[in-house]
């Protein structure tokens, strides 16, 4: 014991002992924040049903999807991290309040509760919840560690870019079909009058 | 140590979270949005199948292609069920699902 002791608190010793104890907080860091920014994101995601204001819910799907971007990066999935913090929690985020400002929409009040439908809506839900547990626990394959990355440094959007315009190159032009016609169609639904 | 189940139990948790507020809420806007948190449920599912299977010590990309494709349709999704609700508000002035019901046999 003292001999361990006295091995320890030499300055070689304390340097590995740091070492060790700076990579395993390290390791036990990444299990951390994946559980903080995934308890963030679902309970910014009940907020969003729970609260009766459009604009509390809109401002809670923004902290859910910017947690969610957290976790896309901790699967070293930066591209589609940082197009969800511009898409989402940008643009479309934006759009939505813009919508809800301009419809000057408040708080629902004086309505039935519809109790048949609350029921049956909190039913289909836990069913849903229930099965999802019973088929995860049976699911050998997914209890696996992550495997580590092959490679020293990723280069994820320049992958992403080859695979786009390599293997998806007819997919990424309906897709720009899609958004012309979506445009199209926007602009027609916003006139006055529907002939 | 984080395991693949792990991802895909909070996806699916997302998933009915986003499932709950479509049934229970009458708000068309929340419903929407209630949507778009499915959507984004099912995309963090993808994209941990991807990094979960590695192919030459990389991710799936295949994986995250269809994340971006389902990113890139969501936001057309969004402007135009945006603008069939500014419609649809204009014509009737309310955005409570059970009052919009002429399509309702």
């Amino acid at each position: 014991m003292r001999e361990l002791f006295s091995k320890k608190s030499s300055l070689l010793g304390l340097h590995v002992d740091l070492i060790l104890l700076t990579s395993r907080i390290f390791f036990h860091m990444s299990s951390v924040l994946f559980w903080i920014f995934a308890v963030t994101m679902l309970i910014f995601g009940s907020l969003v049903v729970v609260l009766k204001n459009p604009v509390s819910s809109a401002m809670s799907l923004v902290v859910s999807f910017i947690a969610l971007a957290a976790i896309f990066i901790m699967l070293d999935a930066f591209f589609i991290g940082i197009i969800q913090v511009l898409v989402y929690a940008g643009a479309v985020m934006v759009l939505f309040l813009f919508i809800i400002m301009l419809l000057n929409l408040r708080e629902e009040k004086g309505r039935k509760f519809n109790i048949p439908a609350f029921v049956g809506g909190l039913g289909v839900t836990a069913f849903f919840v229930f099965f999802l547990v019973k088929l995860l626990s049976g699911f050998e394959a997914g209890k696996a560690p992550m495997p580590a990355l092959g490679v020293e440094n990723m280069n994820d959007a320049e992958m992403i870019g080859r695979t786009l315009f390599t293997n998806f190159t007819l997919p990424f032009q309906i897709v720009g079909v899609l958004i012309l016609v979506a445009t199209v169609g926007v602009v027609i639904l916003s006139k006055r009058e529907l002939k | 140590m984080i395991t693949l189940n792990d991802y895909l139990l909070v996806s699916g948790l997302l998933f009915s979270i986003g499932f709950a507020g479509v049934m229970l809420r009458r708000n068309i806007i929340v419903i929407f949005m209630c949507l778009e948190l499915m959507l984004a449920a099912a995309n963090l599912s993808l994209v941990a199948f991807s990094r979960f299977n590695l192919v030459d010590g990389l991710p799936n990309y295949n994986g995250q292609m269809l994340v971006f494709f389902i990113i890139t349709v969501a936001a057309a999704e969004v402007a135009v069920g945006l603008a069939i609700i500014v419609a649809l508000y204009r014509r009737k002035q309310t955005t409570h699902v059970d009052d919009i019901n002429s399509m309702k046999f």
